[in-house]
C-alpha cells in the first residue's frame, strides 16, 4: 500500500491529512509529532489557554476519533532524525527506519532562543507549545502561593517580565493581566510591534497596555537575567533592573528546516517550495511556517517574490495544495495573507502584508478610542490594513486586495462613508 | 448527542453527532466537512464558517449579534438566515438542526 508520511503534527498536518482523504488518497497516512499531543490550535496558547479559559481538549483542532475514522495514524513523542530522499527512507529517534512514497514537511517553527546570560535559570520560559504554557501557569501558581505564605497582604501579585514586544509578548501580557499579575514588557526597539506595524499602531498598543496596567519599556536591551538557581531579576544594558518571579521570552521564531537541509533539500529562510508546495525533491512537499514559498500576488511587498509566513490560514491553504499535488491534481497556492490578534477587548484583524509600504492613513481615532483602521499603501495601491475592532473594514480590505480595487486614501479615512461602498 | 445535518452547496449531505456545548463549526471540522474552513478556529475573526440556517430552525437558533452580525454583512452572499457557525452553540434543543453551506467562503 502506498504511504504518505507527514513530519510535524501542527495546523498544516491537521489540514493535510483529511484533505488527502477528501482528494481520494487511499493509502496510509502517518503523522509524526514530537509533542505528546495530537494537533491543537496554537493561537489560543497566548490568549484563552494562558488565561485558563480553555482546556487542553478545547484547543484540539479535532478529537482523535475524527482521525481514526479516516484511518489517519499518529506517532507522537517521536522525532524524525534523518531523511534519505534517494531511498525514500526516514529514520526516527527510536532508530527505526520507515519507507514512504510521499513525504510532507509540516515542521513549523520553534521559538528563537537568545544567548542572554541567565536565560537557563529556572523560571525562564519561551512560549510555543502547550507544555510551555503549562510550565508558565504552574510556576505562577507556585509563586502566588509562596508569596501568600510570606506576606500578610493577599494583594501581593507575582511579577512577570516579558522579553519582546511582538504579538506573542503583548497577547501574553494581556492574558496575564486578567490573572492579576504585574506585567513588564521589555522591547529592544523604540516601539512595540516595530517589525510588523506602522508607528501609529505601535503607539496605540502601548497606550492601551499602559491603560490596562502593563509597564512597557522600549529601548530596553536585556543584558542579564539574575537569580540563584531561580530567576529573580532582569537587568537591562541601561542599568535598570526589574524584579521577576517569571520571565517569558518572545523574540520571534526560527523555521524547523534542519532535517530537510541535511537531506540536501533546497533551504533558504525556510524549505524552498514552488506554488504547488513541492520541494526540490519531487516526491517531497512542505506546508506552513517552515516553507519559503512564492506568491505572485504580493510582488509589491517582496524583494525576490518569495516569503515565509507565520500564519495558520497560510498553513491550512498550503496543506490543501500539498494534498492536491500528491493526488495528481493542481491547486496552485496564491492567496493574500491575513492574521489576527486578540488582546483585552481589542480584536485586531490584519488583511494583507504591509511590508514595503510608503504611506499610512488612519480611519478613526487611534489616539483616544479603541477602534480604528491603519491602511497601508504603496504608490497609492493598498497593501494591507490593520483593523482594530473594525470587522467590516477588515472584510472590505480583504476584498479590495483580492479584487485589486484602488480607493482614494481621502475616502479610506472618511468615516462618513460606508466602507462597503469602496467595493462598488 | 444532538445530530446536525450539513448540506454542502453541491447537495452533498452529512449527518454529524455533535456534543452539547460544542459549536456547529466544530462539528463540521470534526467531520471534515469541506464547506466550513474555520481558519481562525472559532474566535469570530475570519468569517470562513458562514452557513445558512434552515428556515424552520432559524427562530430556535436565533439571530447574529455584535461582531458576527457586522462580519456577516460582508460575507459572500449573505441571506436573512446567515450565521457564523462558530457562534452557534450546540444544545439538546438543536437536535436535528439543518444548515446549508455556501458555495465559497471567500
Amino acid at each position: 500500500m502506498q504511504k504518505v508520511i507527514i513530519i510535524g503534527a501542527g495546523h498544516a498536518a491537521a489540514q493535510l491529512a483529511p484533505s488527502l482523504r477528501k482528494q481520494g488518497w487511499k493509502g496510509q497516512i502517518l503523522i509524526i509529532g514530537d509533542e505528546a499531543y495530537i494537533p491543537y490550535q496554537r493561537p489560543p496558547l497566548s490568549k484563552e489557554f494562558m488565561a485558563g479559559e480553555k482546556t487542553d481538549d478545547e484547543i484540539l483542532i479535532r478529537p482523535l476519533s475524527a482521525y481514526d475514522q479516516h484511518d489517519i495514524t499518529f506517532r507522537l513523542n517521536e522525532t524524525a532524525v534523518k531523511l534519505n530522499p534517494l531511498e525514500n527512507a526516514l529514520t526516527l529517534s527510536t532508530g527505526e527506519s520507515i519507507g514512504y512514497d510521499y513525504l510532507a514537511f509540516c515542521t513549523g517553527a520553534r521559538a528563537r532562543k537568545v544567548p542572554i546570560p541567565g536565560s537557563d535559570l529556572e523560571g525562564v520560559f519561551y512560549l510555543r507549545s502547550i507544555d510551555d504554557v503549562k510550565g508558565i501557569k504552574h510556576r505562577l501558581d507556585v509563586r502566588v502561593k509562596d508569596r501568600a505564605k510570606k506576606s500578610s497582604k493577599t494583594s501581593d501579585s507575582a511579577n512577570v517580565v516579558i522579553v519582546g514586544g511582538g504579538y506573542i509578548g503583548l497577547e501574553t501580557a494581556a492574558a496575564l493581566r486578567k490573572m492579576d499579575v504585574n506585567v513588564t514588557v521589555l522591547e529592544m526597539q523604540d516601539r512595540v510591534l516595530a517589525r510588523v506595524t506602522a508607528p501609529e499602531v505601535s503607539e496605540f498598543y502601548q497606550r492601551v497596555h499602559a491603560e490596562e496596567g502593563v509597564q512597557i519599556r522600549t529601548d530596553s536591551i536585556v543584558s542579564h537575567i539574575g537569580g540563584e538557581g531561580q530567576v529573580s531579576t532582569v537587568r537591562c544594558e541601561s542599568g535598570k533592573c526589574f524584579d521577576a518571579d517569571l520571565v517569558i521570552i518572545g523574540v520571534g521564531v526560527v523555521p524547523n528546516v534542519e532535517l530537510a537541509e541535511e537531506a540536501g533539500l533546497l533551504v533558504d529562510n525556510g524549505i524552498v517550495v514552488d506554488e504547488f508546495a513541492q520541494t526540490s525533491v519531487s516526491n517531497i512537499f512542505a506546508a506552513g511556517d517552515c516553507t519559503s514559498h512564492p506568491n505572485a500576488l504580493l510582488a509589491d511587498s517582496l524583494m525576490n517574490g518569495r516569503l515565509r509566513l507565520e500564519s495558520v490560514p497560510n498553513a491550512m491553504e498550503q496543506a490543501k495544495t500539498v494534498a492536491a499535488s500528491i493526488c495528481g491534481q493542481s491547486l496552485p497556492y496564491a492567496s493574500y495573507p491575513w492574521f489576527w490578534s486578540d488582546q483585552y477587548d481589542l480584536k485586531l484583524q490584519i488583511a494583507g502584508l504591509s511590508q514595503g509600504f510608503d504611506q499610512v492613513v488612519i480611519r478613526g481615532d487611534h489616539k483616544n478610542s479603541r477602534s480604528f483602521v491603519a491602511w497601508y499603501l504603496k504608490q497609492g495601491k493598498l497593501l494591507a490594513a490593520d483593523c482594530v475592532n473594525r470587522p467590516k473594514e477588515f472584510l472590505v480590505a480583504k476584498q479590495l486586495l483580492s479584487r485589486g480595487i484602488k480607493v482614494d486614501p481621502a475616502l479610506l479615512v472618511d468615516e462618513s462613508i460606508d466602507p462597503k461602498t469602496f467595493l462598488q | 448527542m444532538p445530530i446536525i445535518h450539513y448540506i454542502e452547496a453541491d447537495g452533498t449531505e452529512y449527518e454529524a453527532d455533535v456534543v452539547v456545548g460544542s459549536t456547529v463549526m466544530q462539528g463540521a471540522v470534526d467531520n471534515m466537512i469541506d464547506g466550513i474552513l474555520a481558519e481562525c478556529g472559532g474566535s469570530c475573526s475570519c468569517a470562513t464558517c458562514h452557513c445558512y440556517v434552515d428556515e424552520a430552525w432559524f427562530e430556535q437558533v436565533g439571530e447574529a449579534g455584535g461582531t458576527e452580525k457586522i462580519m456577516l454583512e460582508m460575507a459572500i452572499d449573505p441571506q436573512p438566515t446567515s450565521r457564523l457557525s462558530c457562534q452557534i452553540q450546540v444544545t439538546e434543543e438543536l437536535d436535528g438542526l439543518v444548515v446549508r453551506l455556501p458555495e465559497s467562503q471567500y
